[in-house]
């Protein structure tokens, strides 16, 4: 018998751009608020970062819907990890548990394109990029999402990250002061906002350091 | 894909559900098959999903926008059977509880199914008899966990859903798609609404809209969306929801304008036409 073909998809994607970068001590996590469904822009003000841990933040884009239930269940299980450790999470162990849970649904993926950005042990930034499936790394920055193709290289021409490939390792976080990095990261959504469709309205940009958290809303192109 | 798929409540979804074939080996229910064919011994169980659905009876845009008292949402009466406007007097816009209202496109049976399941909720709800009372933003989670893990099963409630309402003087307006994708806003549409009706609120919405403005607004949404949806009819209904209630109004239609130079003449310099 032929299979039929589905006259529906059970994915959808809505977009945006998320970019983190990693300091000495510091980590940038931001993240467009557009979101899109086709060619229609749904809303010009979400957020697609979501505060896993103290020290841990996500910034995902792809189709919302999975992004959601993704954000619920690290949720969820970074709850049962406090009750039953009386801590919170650190960044590096929020990464693998990520990872998990995508690999999780391995033949029915989350479509969610993942940056988690935060703070390590040590205090020094940490940046894990992912995709859909929970193939992961620790770097010194990440781009996810409809922008990543145009801001990657800027990033790569920018932060001059010495090679992974090198013996010994080393470190990649960049040496920009945090105030540098803040700015980068407006230049590379302003960018983005020219040439890709799906990206702009604001940027929503999450700077976490030894004081603290803050946010702060850059406003981009809306058309 | 192996999906599995074990409805309890046992609805049978599109024709008639003849034969169930039991092979001897495994035998689940699927109560939702589509097809009527006895499945062959060697696609039974972990065959083909046989869930795709089409939509029959289907509702087109809703509206919904905040004002300064609440949520006004605006939705027409049809119900189109593919091309053919089969039912003129479908009611799209329904109270959830005492502070929400739910708005719905896409097939009128799943939208009749969802209500169920939220009068269900909503009994729930009262029978704690505590004074509580589940929210607007509640309901909107509700309704998004639902449309979620349907999509989920490969089984979708065919709709588009708008909830708004007002609890505590927090007005709350949201969206939820077939596929679980979900947002909240000033305003939002479903449909065609997207494409006709949203353009004209993000240039005419304002905070702290009246109640005559906001109607107008919609008014104004809603004519363009007659003059350009096909699947649209003149009957519509506007609800309101602010914190002392909900109103609906009774069916009306809209006056329309025709006397534009092209309608008056449309075949004018066509091809093949008089002129």
């Amino acid at each position: 018998m032929p299979k039929e073909h589905a006259n529906w998809s059970p994915y959808d994607n809505n977009g945006g751009t998320c970019v983190a970068i990693a300091g000495a001590d510091y980590c940038v996590i931001a993240a467009d608020t557009r979101m899109s469904t086709g060619y229609s822009i749904l809303t010009r003000d979400y957020s697609k970062i979501c505060k896993l841990a103290d020290k841990s933040f996500m910034a995902s884009s792809g189709f919302q819907a999975d992004v959601k239930a993704l954000q619920k269940v690290l949720a969820s299980r970074h709850l049962i990890y406090q009750h039953q450790h009386n801590k919170q999470m650190s960044c590096p162990a929020m990464a693998q548990l990520l990872s998990n849970t995508l690999y999780y649904k391995r033949f029915f993926p989350y479509y969610a394109f993942n940056v988690l950005g935060g703070l390590d042990s040590e205090g020094k930034g940490c940046v894990f990029t992912y995709d859909a499936v929970g193939s992961y790394e620790r770097v010194g920055y990440s781009a996810q999402g409809s922008g990543a193709t145009l801001i990657t290289p800027f990033l790569d021409n920018q932060l001059k990250s010495p090679s992974p490939l090198l013996l010994p390792a080393k470190d990649a976080v960049t040496p920009l002061s945090e105030a540098e990095a803040i700015d980068l990261v407006k230049t590379c959504f302003s960018s983005a906002t020219e040439r890709d469709i799906y990206t702009g309205d604001s940027v929503e940009i999450v700077i976490l350091n030894a004081h603290g958290v803050r946010s702060e809303n850059e406003q981009l192109r809306k058309d | 894909m192996v999906v599995e798929s074990h409805e309890t409540d046992g609805e049978f979804a599109g024709g008639g559900l003849g034969h169930t074939s039991r092979s001897p080996i495994v035998t689940p229910v699927f109560t939702d098959m589509v097809s009527s064919q006895t499945e062959s011994g060697l696609l039974s169980s972990e065959g083909e999903s046989q869930r795709t659905q089409y939509p029959y009876v289907t509702g087109t845009s809703v509206i919904g926008i905040k004002y300064k008292d609440g949520i006004l949402m605006a939705a027409d009466m049809g119900g189109s059977y593919g091309s053919t406007i089969r039912y003129k007097s479908v009611e799209r816009l329904k109270q959830v509880g005492k502070h929400s209202l739910l708005g719905a496109s896409g097939e009128i049976s799943d939208f009749q199914e969802i209500l169920r399941y939220l009068d269900e909720l909503i009994l729930h709800d009262n029978m704690w008899d505590d004074g509580n009372s589940l929210g607007p933003k509640e309901v909107h989670n509700y309704l998004t966990r639902m449309m979620y893990n349907r999509r989920n099963k490969f089984d979708p409630l065919w709709n588009s859903l708008v909830l708004g309402g007002v609890k505590n003087g927090h007005k709350y307006l949201g969206s939820v798609s077939m596929i679980g994708v979900h947002f909240e806003d000033n305003h939002v549409a479903t449909g065609f609404g997207n494409h006709l009706a949203r353009p004209i609120l993000r240039e005419e919405w304002k905070e702290d809209l009246s109640f005559e403005e906001g109607v107008k607004l919609l008014e104004k949404c809603m004519r363009n969306l007659l003059y350009r949806d096909r699947s649209a009819v003149n009957k519509l209904q506007i609800a309101k929801i602010t914190e002392d209630g909900l109103t609906i109004s009774q069916p009306y239609s809209l006056k329309t304008f025709w006397n534009f130079g092209a309608f008056q003449n449309p075949t004018v310099g066509a091809e093949g036409s008089c002129c």
